[in-house]
């Protein structure tokens, strides 16, 4: 009897121990994974790195400021077309939704969010670039925007849901009509939650990489306007690694270092604006 | 709503219109209008994405019919489309994934939730988090600069002297293959599986503990016999949702999976995965038939992650029901 608590004590400590175990490999992880790229993508990153255009192999120096400039683009283009409907998209589900309809759309919203990256890009090659016959910034802003709605809706309508009734109940009772309610009082309330949830929208599509791949192309220099395909980031650090040159891998931990510290600090912000709202 | 005679129905019709022509006034009805086109704009994407990829993929539908999934030959140049290769990878360095990734995640979960200060979990829930968020090219520059050098050298030599009687575990050593192609899958679902798994298991009532605790449980048998399985449709989901992701994830796995599609039984041996054909070849693909079968991967995998993530939604959605009650 004494040995089985013993061994029942055993088990607690052990199993305990492992899950520890698993926690801190985890977290580890993403430890090396900065750390690892801040080593070797520190050494490569320069003022020129961010403001010079690529050099042909073999040439030393160059730069990424296209793809810099590029991801910006995307990430713009994509946000003026989903962030707007995913927000109103939201306000619909949190404010004027019945029953039934709004579960089948918070349903495939979130079917819509499990769609690999790639077919979303499919999808974006099918109704711009088949139709245009080129790549373009415009198809590759198409893509991400798509891919940011269903995010948008669903975090937009759960800050809204924090909302309390009763300033709903206020604002009508004031008079005011129910949008005017919705815009003036019940959005206003929920603002940290809804940025919130958008910046980590724009994070998460600012990292995508493969539906770019053939939406927005690549290219080696600048890209004016919107109808020529454009250099990004994500896309930049693919065909770099997988080169066969020292010197491009090189520029692909940098790119690696650049895209990374962009998506984190979003993170990180987003995160602890939130975190500043439940403090009172 | 259609036509409900006698008097009370026109009574209600007659102050709906009333209430509707107010609405009309106040802006009311615009807006819900607008968002409700907003909100709608997911279903019309939904049916355009469906309808784009069927009517892109008409001709190999049409040539091939069901031969397209169970094919073994991948060939552009004579014309010839067999997928099987493509699932096969995408299947095997899932379920790879899963194998790695549902122990880790789940035990790393049972940290946070029974055992860590609040504090700490805290803490550490925020680092998984950003894990969640580091985008997938970074996880394949890593995979291929790392962690397919590291099998190479000491990971795969060390399974074939140990493990290497299995079939899994023989065969020339690469590096880059399907086992690679799993590991970094793995590390990337598993903050999926911890941070929806330590929510579950945070949402079990305290006296479920207490009255195992009162029996007396040891902490570790209180939580695997009674917290966990009370978790364990939850949990279930969570793998779900991450066996979801791991199909569909494209960068990551292209970059360290080899890109070769054969089918062979060792995990050494470089593969291909469904995304990853789609990714490389799609700008390459010459030709109507070549491209259109690269988009019937597309609605091959499409189908396969819709259907996963529907099960883990509807798992979600019913266990979030039984629960609100409390």
């Amino acid at each position: 009897m004494l040995w089985r608590n013993y061994w029942r004590k055993f088990v607690n400590y052990f199993m305990f121990s492992m899950t520890g175990l698993c926690a801190l490999a985890t977290v580890g992880v993403l430890f090396f994974v900065l750390g690892y790229l801040v080593w070797h993508g520190g050494s490569s990153l320069s003022w020129a790195f961010l403001t010079h255009l690529p050099t042909p192999v073999g040439e030393a120096g160059g730069g990424m400021a296209n793809a810099i400039v590029g991801t910006a683009k995307l990430l713009l283009l994509a946000s003026a077309f989903g962030i707007p409907i995913g927000f109103l998209g939201g306000v619909y589900l949190a404010e004027f939704g019945g029953r039934l309809f709004p579960f089948v759309i918070r349903y495939t919203a979130d079917l819509l969010n499990g769609v690999p990256s790639i077919v979303m890009g499919i999808f974006a090659y099918t109704i711009v670039v088949l139709p245009m016959k080129h790549f373009s910034t415009l198809a590759g802003g198409l893509a991400l925007g798509v891919m940011m709605i269903p995010i948008a809706v669903r975090s937009t309508e759960e800050a809204l849901r924090t909302v309390p009734l009763m300033l709903r109940e206020g604002g009508l009772a004031l008079g005011a009509s129910k949008w005017r309610t919705i815009a003036t009082v019940v959005v206003p309330a929920a603002r940290k939650g809804i940025v919130t949830g958008i910046i980590l929208d724009m994070a998460r599509v600012a990292g995508e990489t493969a539906p770019l791949l053939f939406t927005a192309f690549s290219n080696q220099f600048w890209s004016p306007g919107w109808n020529q395909p454009t250099a990004s980031l994500p896309v930049m650090v693919y065909t770099y690694a997988i080169s066969p040159y020292e010197d491009w891998h090189k520029q692909a931990w940098a790119a690696g270092l650049v895209l990374l510290t962009l998506v984190l600090v979003a993170n990180v912000a987003a995160r602890l604006f939130v975190s500043g709202r439940s403090a009172h | 709503m259609a036509g409900i005679p006698g008097p009370t129905g026109r009574a209600a019709a007659t102050r709906r219109a009333h209430a509707f022509v107010q609405g009309l006034r106040s802006g009311d009805t615009f807006a819900h209008v607008a968002t409700l086109l907003c909100a709608a704009s997911i279903l019309l994407v939904t049916v355009a994405l469906v309808h784009q990829l069927f009517i892109n993929s008409t001709s190999p539908i049409h040539k091939f019919g069901f031969r397209f999934l169970t094919g073994r030959t991948w060939d552009p140049v004579s014309g010839e489309f067999g997928a099987l290769p493509f699932i096969y990878g995408t299947l095997v360095t899932s379920a790879l994934a899963l194998l790695v990734a549902v122990p880790l995640g789940v035990g790393a979960a049972i940290f946070l939730s029974e055992l860590a200060p609040p504090r700490i979990s805290n803490a550490m829930t925020f680092v998984i988090e950003l894990l969640a968020a580091v985008p997938s090219v970074i996880y394949g520059l890593l995979g291929m600069f790392i962690l397919v050098p590291f099998l190479r050298q000491y990971g795969e030599p060390f399974l074939k002297r140990t493990l290497g009687f299995l079939p899994l575990f023989q065969g020339p050593m690469y590096g880059v293959g399907m086992l690679a192609g799993g590991l970094i899958l793995a590390i990337m679902v598993v903050p999926f599986i911890i941070s929806l798994s330590r929510e579950i298991l945070m949402a079990v009532p305290v006296e479920q503990r207490e009255a195992a605790l009162g029996l007396g449980a040891t902490k570790w048998e209180s939580t695997w016999q009674v917290v966990v399985p009370y978790a364990r449709i939850g949990i279930l989901a969570s793998v779900f949702l991450a066996l979801g992701r791991a199909l569909g994830e494209t960068m990551a796995v292209t970059m360290v999976i080899g890109n070769d599609p054969r089918i062979s039984a060792s995990l050494f041996a470089p593969g291909y995965s469904i995304a990853a054909v789609i990714a490389n070849e799609f700008t390459e693909a010459t030709g109507n038939l070549y491209l259109q079968a690269l988009i019937e991967l597309g609605l091959v995998l499409f189908a396969l992650t819709i259907v996963i993530n529907g099960l883990a939604r509807i798992v979600i959605i019913s266990t979030a029901q039984k629960g609100s009650g409390h």
